[in-house]
């Protein structure tokens, strides 16, 4: 059926361009956005995972501890354990660059030992001060760039780094060390460290001096002796680490940031689906429309011989056609985005897992054919329906003259409505799976299914209060739509599902950003923040700093806060903890507990952890936690549980004092200061840059970071806010030329209308009011579903995703604006392509007997 | 040979009152008859019920020896393709497609190749003496000139029966013998089968025989070519 397929089916594409590119566009969307985020995260997955091995090389396994690292002893002691063939030390940190504002990743090595393990780390040097011309800039023999390397100040860049600060060899590179800055020499480059990793090697002893971590490794690289059984390896050496210091493989490392990653990424996936899904729901209402159109072109069809297998092939043939071409232009679109992603952005879709990645687009032939399949998918999906109504078609019926109402027939379809919402009631209490809340995706899905099918029940319904309306034509349109609800049906679809989604990101993103900022009130009390270098640089104030800023005049007091990353449990999961005062007046949201425990039992010191530390260790109010602290494991007691939007991997807040008694290190990240009355902050400011030095530290006021925090917060949520304008706009286009595409279809009915007398404004008018209880009946549904699947996005998805918890918030303003918004756009497209429609002579339309 | 056996076909709504029953009628290749009745007799729905548009009641259609009330829904509509040509009132042009595309559309559901189908329809489209405007659209036709591109549609694949439904129903009365005449010259010419349902006698004049259709089965009337 080659030319009956192309003339017939495919060439009536071609015919309905509007609606066809529309439907096109929202499929292409849907796969290039879905595409766009999984590139993205390949590629930053893969450079990530590439770092991962560049820097562990050919390790076995790694010794890993605490942010602030361990005792250095523990190298010699595993270095001879028969198990062991080769060790490598490692010091690395994030080292703050005072006049650029940012940080670099420095790592010390011991060059002899690494050249056997991490051997695409080591330094190629380039002569001692810059003066060397390219000629010359080949490397010298190695045991002079070992040399090289081993002095103090020598500091080789990989390229990527190199390039990212312009820097070349010679040049001098300024870091912070406590509130202090030292000069490092660039002396030559790290080769093979690849074109995306952003890091520098130095010499292990250097850089203990340098940075004054003396005595302190943060890592152990191991090779196991050959015919070592890795598991018994791994257990024997584990018994020898002190408490917080744990090992783990490579691969281990690699999982912990993709498991991080995943959820946001998974989240970003299903809103992609969901844009997707817009997709096929305009299908859906285009192909119906087509269907209920051609009603006496498939009934000639089948007439002349063509089977129902035949109808349904060729319709659903015009479906996947759709779906292929918006899969193939959204697999091009999906490119061109990640491309643009990575040189305006890098790798970070706002999230902040893969920041200082510089990831390269790659050909992800298995990704790309899954997306177009996923397209082909939703084309076929929105089809499917009408095509099987097309097929049930009765051909003697079809070949009359007859009213187009009765393709509208659609029966209540209440059991099968009530059945998919509950079960979406259902799948919102089932656990996360593998960490991701799939039963929250599930209710999604089923609550905008139920939705729609609840439509054609819901309609005639609601036409019922309007039976005693005199007016004609709200009786014809009451009528029309109460007979007919299969068109509510194709209309309605569009508006309930955009409605929908619109509304419950609304609220979501509402309620999100309200309690950000509840919790940004509570936890910056302080009239100004200091801050020497962000949590993990090497910048950090001494308490003899501290005092002296107390001191300053205008400075009532002072709340230092310090930052340091624990592994605990028996995987070793990295925690943030924060150790700063907290019975007191500075504030923390908390969820559950109290900021004053009462005395318990025993005389453990209280802990604050975040609600993802509660979810992932499963702990309560008044349970033991346990964390490795200074050289020992202290139980500490949950005395309350608080909401963090920061930290999603978990964060423990301890007091300040207690983390100085155990570990016995008085140095802090932060200061909160409180001022008197009338106190200007910009004069405190510059008597503390009088005081450290104008680049030492980073001030600001609340009010400026609560503005960027939420900066922060609003690009992060852009790519959803994106995606979802988007469809949202997609759907009220389909609505639009669903609406359209109606009056056109009823061409005949309105013609009789005007031979009974009928004035073309009143048909207009007739128009309008049908498509404004249409939109009506479907903005409403829309609503109650929008409202349902914001509670899943909040209480379900957030919770299982993040372990973050918000409180509902109800934007009604914008909703309402929105919602009258809608009805008008409906009534108005309605109105306008019934004035299209009515161009035609009225009589003719009549006469054309179909 | 068409044989038609004691056909009956009962109302829709109450399956108890007889549409018509004890339809009976015999046809040979070439041979054409018009049926005649007043309205709402089921003419039409005769019509549905030899074509297998409709489900019978009651009796026996056999085409060639072949028992057709047996045949499933896609059996029948491959039988359609092959067999079977149509004439409606309202001409059912596919308004998208050119009137050499309109003809050949049954060629296309036999899968002939486009060109041969092409060929094949510009000819009959030629017969009616529409030629020069076979690549025109539908829309720009008079009723006759429609008519008379569904006349060549019916025509195109040499079906072993034509079904004719009120072909003239739409039409005036001079441009109403231009399209009879093709049409029954047509069916003679293919030597096909036809049947013609019609209120008017100047239409069922140019069938051999005139049947009218009651209640009870068919009675023959005087007249017919």
């Amino acid at each position: 059926m080659g030319a009956l397929l192309w003339y017939v089916f495919l060439g009536s594409l071609w015919r309905r361009r509007l609606a066809t590119s529309l439907s096109l566009l929202a499929i292409a969307l849907g796969v290039a956005l879905g595409l766009a985020v999984q590139l993205i995260h390949t590629a930053a997955l893969d450079e990530f995972g590439r770092g991962l091995r560049l820097i562990s090389g050919e390790a076995d396994l790694q010794v890993v501890g605490s942010q602030s690292g361990f005792d250095d002893a523990l190298y010699p002691l595993l270095a001879q354990r028969p198990e062991v063939a080769e060790a490598s030390p490692i010091l690395e940190m994030e080292a703050r660059l005072p006049d650029r504002a940012t940080t670099l990743r420095i790592l010390g090595i011991d060059l002899f030992r690494a050249a056997r393990l991490t051997p695409s780390l080591l330094p190629l040097g380039e002569g001692r001060s810059g003066e060397a011309t390219p000629d010359q800039a080949a490397p010298t023999a190695r045991g002079d760039v070992r040399l090289e390397a081993l002095q103090p100040d020598a500091l080789f860049l990989s390229p990527a780094a190199a390039t990212q600060l312009a820097l070349a060899s010679g040049a001098t590179l300024r870091v912070q060390v406590g509130t202090r800055e030292v000069a490092l020499r660039l002396a030559g480059a790290v080769p093979a460290a690849g074109v995306g990793q952003v890091l520098a090697v130095m010499d292990i002893a250097a850089a203990q001096q340098t940075f004054e971590r003396i005595g302190r490794l943060s890592r152990i690289d191991l090779r196991l002796a050959p015919g070592v059984d890795a598991g018994r390896a791994r257990r024997a050496l584990s018994a020898l680490l002190p408490p917080g210091v744990s090992l783990r493989t490579p691969a281990d490392a690699q999982s912990e940031v993709q498991n991080l990653s995943r959820a946001y990424r998974v989240n970003l996936t299903m809103l992609a689906a969901i844009a997707l899904m817009t997709g096929g729901f305009l299908v859906f209402s285009a192909q119906w429309l087509a269907v209920v159109r051609r009603r006496q072109e498939f009934a000639l069809l089948r007439a002349l011989g063509l089977d129902r297998a035949g109808l349904r092939r060729g319709l659903l043939a015009e479906g996947a056609l759709l779906g292929l071409v918006g899969g193939l232009i959204g697999v091009a679109l999906a490119h061109g985005l990640t491309a643009l992603a990575f040189r305006l952005i890098g790798g970070d879709l706002g999230a902040g897992y893969f920041r200082g990645l510089a990831p390269q687009l790659q050909w992800e032939p298995g990704l790309m054919f899954g997306y177009l399949a996923l397209g082909l998918g939703a084309g076929l999906a929105g089809a499917w329906l009408p095509a099987r109504e097309a097929a049930r078609l009765i051909p003697a019926r079809g070949l009359r003259a007859g009213d187009e109402a009765e393709a509208y027939q659609a029966p209540p379809r209440w059991g099968l409505t009530l059945g998919l919402l509950g079960l979406a009631a259902l799948s919102c209490l089932l656990p996360p799976l593998d960490g991701l809340p799939l039963g929250g995706y599930l209710a999604v899905a089923l609550i905008l299914v139920g939705a729609v099918l609840a439509l054609p029940g819901l309609t005639p319904w609601a036409m019922r209060p309007l039976a005693g309306g005199r007016a004609i034509l709200t009786r014809l349109a009451r009528a029309r739509l109460a007979a007919a609800p299969g068109q509510a049906v194709v209309a309605g679809a569009g508006v309930v599902a955009s409605v929908a989604l619109a509304v419950s990101m609304a609220i979501m993103v509402s309620s999100f950003r309200d309690s950000l900022d509840d919790w940004l009130t509570q936890m910056l009390p302080a009239d100004l923040y200091l801050r020497a270098a962000a949590a993990g640089t090497s910048g950090y104030l001494e308490p003899e700093w501290v005092e002296r800023v107390a001191r300053l005049p205008g400075v009532t007091a002072v709340r230092p806060v310090r930052f340091e990353n624990l592994r605990i449990g028996a995987g070793g999961e990295a925690i943030a903890l924060i150790a700063r005062h907290v019975t007191d007046r500075a504030g923390l949201p908390l969820v559950a507990g109290s900021t004053m425990p009462a005395p318990g039992p025993g005389t453990e010191p209280p802990a604050w952890i975040s609600e993802a530390v509660a979810d992932r260790l499963g702990l309560g109010v008044a349970d033991p936690l346990p964390l490795p602290l200074g050289q020992a494991v202290q139980t500490f007691r949950v005395a309350g549980i608080w909401r963090d939007y920061a930290r999603q991997q978990g964060a423990v807040v301890i007091e300040l004092e207690t983390f100085q008694r155990l570990t016995g290190d008085r140095r802090v990240n932060d200061l909160g200061l409180f001022l008197t009355a009338g106190t200007d902050p910009a004069g405190v400011m510059s008597a503390i840059r009088d005081l450290l030095g104008a680049t030492m530290s980073e001030m600001i006021l609340p009010g400026e970071l609560r503005t960027m925090i939420l900066g922060v917060f609003d690009r992060t949520f852009l790519v959803t806010y994106l995606m979802e304008a988007v469809a949202v706009m997609i759907g009220l286009f389909g609505i639009s030329t669903s609406f359209a595409a109606l009056a056109t279809s009823r061409r005949k009915e309105l013609g009789i209308l005007r031979h009974l007398g009928l004035m073309r404004r009143q048909i207009g008018t007739l128009l309008a009011t049908e498509a404004a209880l249409t939109a009506a009946v479907g903005v409403v549904i829309g609503l109650v579903a929008g409202a349902a699947i914001a509670w899943i996005l909040i209480e379900v998805i957030n919770r299982q995703s993040f372990h973050w918890s918000m409180d509902m918030q109800w934007p009604l303003g914008v909703l309402l604006v929105f919602s009258l918004a809608m009805i008008l756009l409906a009534a108005l497209a309605a109105r306008l392509s019934g004035r299209q429609a009515m161009r035609q002579d009225a009589v003719l339309a009549v006469r054309e007997d179909w | 040979m068409l044989a038609i056996d004691n056909l009956s076909k009962r109302f829709d709504a109450s399956r108890e009152q007889a549409l018509f029953e004890r339809v009976s009628l015999r046809l040979a290749p070439g041979e054409s008859v018009a049926i005649m009745g007043e309205s709402g007799v089921g003419k039409s729905t005769f019509l549905n019920c030899i074509a297998g548009l409709e489900p019978v009641d009651g009796g026996r259609i056999q085409l060639r020896d072949r028992e057709l009330t047996v045949l499933d829904e896609d059996a029948f509509a491959r039988l359609r393709r092959r067999d079977y040509g149509f004439v409606f009132q309202a001409f059912h042009l596919l308004p998208h497609l050119t009137l050499a595309q309109n003809v050949a559309l049954p060629l296309w559901l036999l899968e002939q190749d486009e060109a041969s189908a092409d060929g094949r329809a510009r000819a009959l489209l030629e017969r009616v003496g529409l030629a020069h405007r076979a690549d025109d659209w539908p829309r720009h036709l008079s009723g006759g000139e429609m008519q008379r591109v569904a006349i060549a549609r019916a025509l195109v694949h040499e079906p072993a029966l034509v079904l004719c439904d009120e072909p003239t129903g739409n039409l005036d009365p001079a441009r109403a013998l231009g399209v009879l005449e093709l049409l029954f010259e047509g069916i003679r010419t293919t030597g096909a089968i036809g049947i013609l349902v019609t209120h008017s006698r100047l239409a069922a004049a140019y069938a051999h025989r005139i049947l009218r259709l009651t209640p009870l089965g068919l009675i023959e009337e005087p007249g017919g070519a």
